[in-house]
């Protein structure tokens, strides 16, 4: 999986490097080139070493019957694990619910990001303290977030539910998944915000006065000017969001521990592994995890075009 | 950049805003803190502000070796973690901004790809080589993925910060009579530095944070995290819910970073933004 999006990722650099210079090199070149592998090196190594390697081997391990309680019935299996899974209603539902948590979390952290950001732009006064408050919750350790989202919602303890007469919405599914979205949105808004504010930085004040000058209402201002011009940035954030928002697992763990239907893929592999003690079956979903996480960054990436990131380090 | 006349409808408009934001920010954060100092008996009443006050969870916590001792780890690991990954993102990033060199887009790709990729697809394999290797349930045995996912987020916000410093006055040092020991050491490590301190920041935070790793790869408090202590705080109990001892310890180690944040607030949203947002 992992090494044919590396050939692709070879020939195009190949093909850049080529299209930069075809004269033989120079002595001084030639140790520049041979400075940047070496500079290179370590980090290649070290990120080889805790991700290819181990991609290859879970897609080793996805194909063999491994349980780790029944140590010797290891055997080769071929395609039957993702067989397992996929005809699994387990999978499909733990799928559902974490496209539903990230399609609602990302669209609306993207609009309270954006109101985040304006403010942070616009405010009048107290700039400094917004942005050290909207901070915190990107600080914070998400675990320890999610434990004060768990009382809080805790009939008899939690001051949510008294509020909300009693309720106890962590025991059911669909107010429970709203309560980990919940927590999701509180915890990535300020990251969503500050990057949409670089962006919101960028769009010249000239080009707002002028349209107003020629009478464009602020709303007009907003989804002609400033949407536009913060299109890359905008792109950037969704899909950091998107893909982080895919492999959600801290706070369902500490919420529900994935009971009432409210388990993400993540969890549902984790649960295989460390529960069923299924090496095989947790590969397997690993590695579908995995595809999903592709499938999704290919068309984020189709959408950039020009603009995905990475790409302004090469025009240089 | 701020507008010229400012009605005071315009005034309390913003107040409010301001207000709204920081209140939604900090609630859930206080409710922690109030949960923290709340008596057994405060505890079941949800009334925000604390019936009865104690100091006990936190004395409690700070004498348990099933706290303490992940604590220890987290700070241990994370430390270690950020100075290796710094360092050797230093170099790539130096490379990635200065020189020339065929397999730069695939460095570039490989690091977005890594720090995009989903923990959990690693989590099977790690745990099957670290077990085999004698690295399950160790320090190396976290600081190895940690590096390896600090890498990413440090090469993008290094080679941001190194592209901005301007390098021609490392030849201007030299036709001063510098060394070149000398001119990297005065003119451009000062420089320099700034980026690194918001990276360590920036990664550090990220190991402090990280957790699904942190409770795959161990399995006693030899060299369990902090975050993956707090899971287990709940496991232990016996008779009542440890719901004051684990806002405690949340709340334990939520303040490194509030210090963090307070202090470097400015760097981090430079670090955070650097990266990310230049097409």
């Amino acid at each position: 999986m992992s090494t044919s999006t590396q050939v692709a990722a070879e020939t195009a650099a190949e093909k850049s490097a080529g299209r930069r210079r075809k004269p033989p090199l120079s002595e001084g070149a030639k140790a520049e080139r041979r400075l940047g592998w070496w500079l290179c090196a370590p980090a290649v190594i070290v990120m080889l070493a805790v991700t290819a390697y181990p991609v290859v081997y879970a897609v080793w391990l996805s194909l063999q019957r491994y349980n780790l309680e029944l140590p010797n019935e290891v055997k080769f299996i071929g395609f039957a694990n993702y067989g397992a899974v996929l005809s699994s209603p387990y999978w499909w539902q733990a799928l559902w619910v974490t496209v539903l948590i990230t399609v609602v979390s990302v669209s609306v952290t993207l609009v309270f990001g954006m109101l985040l950001a304006i403010v942070m732009h616009r405010t009048l006064f107290g700039r400094g303290t917004i942005r050290t408050a909207a901070l915190v919750p990107y600080g914070i350790v998400t675990v320890a977030a999610a434990y004060g989202w768990y009382y809080a919602w805790t009939p008899g303890q939690g001051y949510l539910s008294a509020a909300f007469n009693y309720a106890a919405p962590l025991t059911s599914q669909y107010k429970a998944i709203a309560v980990i979205i919940i927590a999701e949105i509180w915890k990535t808004t300020p990251f969503m915000g500050l990057l949409l504010l670089a962006g919101l930085s960028l769009v010249p004040e000239d080009l707002q006065k002028a349209a107003k000058v020629d009478g464009a209402t602020g709303w007009q201002r907003f989804w002609r000017i400033t949407v536009p011009l913060m299109k890359p940035a905008i792109l950037v954030a969704l899909l950091f969001r998107t893909l982080d928002s895919f492999r959600i697992f801290d706070n369902i763990f500490i919420l529900t521990q994935g009971n009432n239907g409210t388990g993400s893929v993540s969890i549902l592999a984790w649960d295989n592994l460390f529960n069923a003690l299924n090496l095989g079956i947790g590969a397997a979903i690993s590695i579908l995890i995995f595809i999903c996480v592709v499938i999704i960054a290919a068309v984020y990436i189709k959408g950039f075009g020009t603009a995905a990131p990475g790409t302004d380090i090469e025009r240089r | 950049m701020a507008a010229v006349s400012t009605t005071p409808r315009q005034k309390a408009g913003w107040g409010t805003a301001n207000v709204v934001v920081v209140a939604l920010a900090l609630i859930p954060v206080l409710w922690m803190v109030s949960l923290s100092f709340k008596t057994p008996t405060a505890i079941l009443d949800p009334s925000f502000v604390p019936s009865q006050w104690t100091l006990g969870n936190y004395t409690g916590i700070l004498h348990t070796a099933t706290f303490v001792r992940p604590l220890i780890n987290s700070i241990g690991i994370g430390l270690i973690a950020t100075f290796i990954s710094v360092v050797l993102a230093s170099m790539a990033a130096y490379a990635v901004a200065r020189l020339r060199f065929p397999g730069k887009a695939l460095l570039i790709g490989m690091a977005l790809l890594i720090a995009m990729f989903p923990i959990i697809a690693l989590v099977t394999p790690l745990f099957s080589i670290e077990r085999a290797l004698g690295l399950f349930n160790t320090w190396p045995g976290l600081i190895i993925p940690y590096v390896a996912f600090g890498l990413p987020l440090g090469i993008y916000t290094l080679s941001a910060f190194f592209r901005e410093i301007p390098w021609e006055l490392e030849k201007a040092a030299k036709v001063d009579g510098a060394t070149p020991f000398q001119a990297f050491v005065r003119v451009i490590a000062p420089l320099a530095a700034p980026g690194m301190v918001t990276t360590s920041i920036l990664v550090f935070l990220a190991c402090w944070n990280e957790f699904l790793l942190a409770i795959s790869l161990t399995s006693t408090i030899a060299a369990r995290t902090a975050p993956a202590s707090l899971a287990y705080l709940s496991g232990s109990s016996q008779f009542t819910v440890p719901t004051g001892p684990i806002a405690a310890a949340a709340v334990v180690i939520t303040i490194p970073i509030i210090i963090f944040v307070l202090f470097f607030q400015r760097r981090i949203v430079a670090g955070l933004t650097s990266g990310a947002v230049k097409g």
